[in-house]
């Protein structure tokens, strides 16, 4: 933990002082460029990794009752037997995170010694947060990006901001997400068992976005930014024409400093679950292994030589040696004279 | 050998658009300047209640203040870094001057997305006339 927070915390001190000291163009040009080249060519070629793996068995998980007898309720969606059930379980995975949703608790009743399982929804609802309010983020930074702006945009900061607090309106996604963030860092420190699987892997990216967070909420509230300024400077960038970062703010480079890194660790990192998300076996495969046969596809294509072809291979000997046959030699000839002698059969009737 | 192309392919695809979006819809778009804003106009209009860079980053958080003073504190008066002293008033010393909305205030608020609830109270001025 210790190690990626200086990490993060180096990472945040260099652009800042970086882009006071005239490399604005490498810490809000070159760099998130190069991100944006990383990001998109990794989880390209994470994403052809795991599709070129081959899934040897079906290992779809079962979330409750399967389709059995007629007066048995199936769980439809918790355990989908066809494509319409597996897309709607998909769908509940990846928008509703069905299931963190089931996360269970395990406690030790000290006064009669029974264990009880709780369940356990908090780390479903901050997740839910964070990566709702990650997302409205991700979409009012379009403003920046569009001109003209569309008018969905002026909705969603209407909603986000619809409490009307202060100027600039303080918007909902900002409090939340700080909560959510602190909530995920906190549960990692104060839960042993939790404390002891986590990784620099774990806490890296959370610091990195708490950075990127925080930087982006200082920039909206207290040490401002002209954001027509910073609209023309990246309209620059998307033109790949470099405006002038003159009168920039520092923070706004490091903004865009813990983005770039960020995107760069995304996919060699826990974060590519956005794409994994879509490619888990136990997830995208219906539930239908006793219906339907999963043949893994790295197996060498059987050869099989059925009793019926050993007999017409043998067929003649056997016949000799007295052994008991299926299709009696008389009744081979005539239906190999019926296949291949068709036209003769029609003259000898005559 | 890559399995299950039919989905793949398609989902990198939509997912590369989505993320290359801000370059490919720009492409053919003029490039992106500055809004140019109103020049104010009225006696003051040579110096504005603070400097331009300022004002450019923090107009919203003084409007802001200027509302909290005079309408909960009956505070009319500020003063500015330069000792200068200006009236408290939207409707009299901020629209004397930037007398056009569409021209001054909406610019630069449209263009980067920006909707304040001024002019729920306020009465928006026309033009420079």
């Amino acid at each position: 933990m210790i190690v990626s927070f200086v990490a993060a915390l180096l990472i945040g001190l260099a652009a800042w002082t970086g882009s006071q000291a005239g490399l604005q163009y490498l810490f809000g040009m070159a760099l998130p460029l190069l991100a944006v080249v990383v990001f998109i060519g990794g989880m390209i070629w994470r994403v052809l990794y795991w599709a070129k793996s081959p899934v040897p068995f079906a290992i779809p998980t079962t979330g409750g009752q399967e389709r059995s007898l007629d007066w048995i309720k199936p769980a439809r969606l918790d355990t989908p037997m066809t494509k319409a059930g597996v897309v709607g379980r998909m769908l509940l995975e990846v928008l509703l995170f069905r299931s963190l949703f089931r996360n269970t608790t395990t406690r030790v009743d000290p006064q009669n010694m029974r264990i009880t399982y709780f369940s356990s929804k908090w780390l479903w609802l901050f997740a839910l947060l964070f990566h709702y309010c990650f997302l409205v983020t991700f979409i009012r930074h379009f403003r920046f990006f569009l001109e003209p702006v569309p008018v969905c945009l002026e909705w969603v900061e209407f909603f986000d901001g619809i409490l009307q607090v202060g100027v600039p309106t303080l918007f909902l996604s900002n409090v939340l997400i700080v909560c959510a963030l602190l909530f995920l860092f906190l549960r990692r420190i104060v839960n042993p068992k939790l404390r002891y699987i986590s990784m620099a892997n774990d806490y890296f990216p959370l610091f990195l976005i708490m950075g990127l967070v925080g930087t982006g909420i200082c920039m909206r509230y207290f040490d401002k930014l002209d954001v027509a300024q910073a609209k023309v400077f990246i309209m620059g960038i998307v033109h790949f024409s470099p405006q002038s970062v003159e009168g920039l703010n520092p923070l706004f480079f490091t903004h865009l400093t813990f983005l770039s890194v960020l995107l760069i660790i995304f996919p060699f990192s826990k974060l590519v679950h956005m794409g994994g998300v879509f490619l888990s076996p136990t997830r995208n495969l219906p539930c239908n292994t006793r219906q339907v046969r999963h043949v893994n596809p790295w197996n060498k294509p059987t050869v099989f030589h059925t009793y019926a072809e050993y007999e017409d291979d043998f067929r003649e000997p056997m016949a000799e040696a007295g052994l008991p046959l299926e299709i009696s030699l008389e009744e081979a000839q005539a239906h190999d004279n019926e296949k291949s002698g068709k036209p003769v059969e029609p003259a000898s009737a005559q | 050998m890559l399995y299950n192309a039919k989905y793949i392919i398609p989902g990198l695809v939509v997912a590369v658009a989505a993320f290359t979006a801000p370059f490919w819809l720009n492409i053919g778009t003029p490039s992106y300047t500055y809004p140019d804003v109103a020049v104010p106009t009225g006696e003051d209009s040579k110096q504005c209640v603070e400097p331009k860079e300022w004002m450019r980053t923090q107009h919203m958080t003084l409007l802001n203040t200027w509302r909290d003073e005079a309408v909960r504190f009956d505070k009319r008066t500020y003063v500015a870094t330069d000792g200068k002293k200006w009236d408290i008033s939207l409707q009299n010393t901020c629209l004397g001057c930037h007398a056009n909305k569409v021209d001054f205030c909406d610019k630069c608020h449209n263009s980067n997305n920006v909707q304040p609830y001024c002019w729920n109270c306020h009465v928006a001025p026309k033009g420079n006339e």
